[in-house]
């Protein structure tokens, strides 16, 4: 037989490579252009006390996780067991940001299921939340003690991810 | 019933078609210009959510607000560039339905006239390969068989 005759065997073979390749990512995760690049900047109130300030200045000067909450989203109640634990066993500061809530639910919500927050910002125009690029609630980012973006996690944080991933960064973050 | 199925669900899609042509309709502009800059930008946009539409198409949160964004700064003056340059320091290249070309987007920007290329390529030798091969399998002699072959054929005919 001749070679080329193998040709579009060939072609095939690489085409379904190429597929399969494609369908073990997720196209839902886009990169964060943030990552390596300073905190934006925001200056908003606080969940549970609309007096207190919640400011990116707060995150400078240690490493410091934020993650993106909202009452209505179903996949932050299924990730927020595990923030509650780690506020528990870690001291790394876990700053929220309540995306497009309402206050009052968004308070309920702490209420019943825990607050692994130094504080959550109120963000009910969802401004804020754009600046960070968040677009798929729950969103955790870890900025380090410059205030810099080193890591993004679209979706809920699992137990896996906090320790493959989370706590390793977290000790490498602060030894530098 | 499937008669009644069917008009409930055209009436549920016309419903939905009509919201998002209301949900856009509330911007005013002083300035036409501004107002097609406008359109024109949010059908360019992709909406991170609901990755298969526009800005203008979806009615997801997130899409709405980025309109709203995009309104504020097509009114406050800013160029169609710095609008998108905005979208892309948040949301990456990912959401210009047009991706701009450089390292990362040059395949798919020459991927399909490499391709072309390549159809072409095989197609030409393909059709060379063709023609040679009818070519060859007749030589002087075989031809004047031929001839000779299709001569008795007249012949018989005219019988």
């Amino acid at each position: 037989m001749k070679v080329s005759a193998l040709i579009p065997l060939f072609a095939f073979l690489v085409l379904v490579a190429l597929l399969g390749y494609g369908l073990t990512r997720d196209p839902k995760k886009i990169p964060s252009p943030l990552i390596g690049k300073a905190a934006p900047q925001f200056e908003l109130p606080a969940v549970l006390n609309p007096e207190q300030k919640v400011s990116s200045n707060h995150f400078l000067g240690k490493v410091t996780i934020f993650n993106v909450w909202a009452s209505w989203c179903s996949a932050c109640r299924d990730e927020h067991p595990i923030l509650v634990e780690f506020a528990k066993q870690h001291k790394t500061p876990i700053y929220g940001l309540n995306y497009k809530d309402k206050r009052s639910e968004a308070i309920r919500w702490l209420q019943a299921f825990g607050n692994p927050y130094v504080a959550s910002a109120y963000d009910v125009s969802g401004n804020t939340g754009i600046d960070w690029g968040v677009y798929g609630v729950p969103e955790t980012f870890i900025t380090d003690k410059k205030g810099i973006i080193r890591f993004k996690q679209i979706g809920p944080v699992t137990e896996q991810i906090v320790t493959s991933k989370i706590i390793p960064l977290i000790q490498k973050l602060e030894n530098e | 019933m499937k008669t009644a199925y069917n008009i409930t669900f055209a009436i549920l899609l016309s419903l939905t078609c009509f919201n998002t042509i209301a949900a856009i309709n509330i911007y005013q502009f002083d300035d036409p210009e501004k107002k097609e800059r406008f359109y024109n930008l949010i059908d360019e946009l992709r909406c991170t959510v609901c990755q298969n539409q526009t800005i203008a198409a979806s009615n997801a949160g997130l899409a709405k607000d980025l309109r709203n964004k995009t309104y504020k700064m097509v009114q406050a003056g800013k160029t169609d560039d710095e609008i998108k340059l905005f979208m892309v320091e948040r949301f990456t290249d990912f959401v210009l339905y047009k991706p701009p070309v450089n390292n990362s987007t040059l395949l798919l920007w020459i991927g399909p006239a490499i391709l072309m290329l390549i159809a072409f390529v095989f197609l030409i030798i393909n059709i060379r390969n063709r023609t040679r091969t009818t070519t060859d399998t007749i030589n002087e002699q075989e031809h004047e068989r031929v001839q000779a072959l299709l001569n008795q054929g007249k012949d018989n005919n005219n019988d």
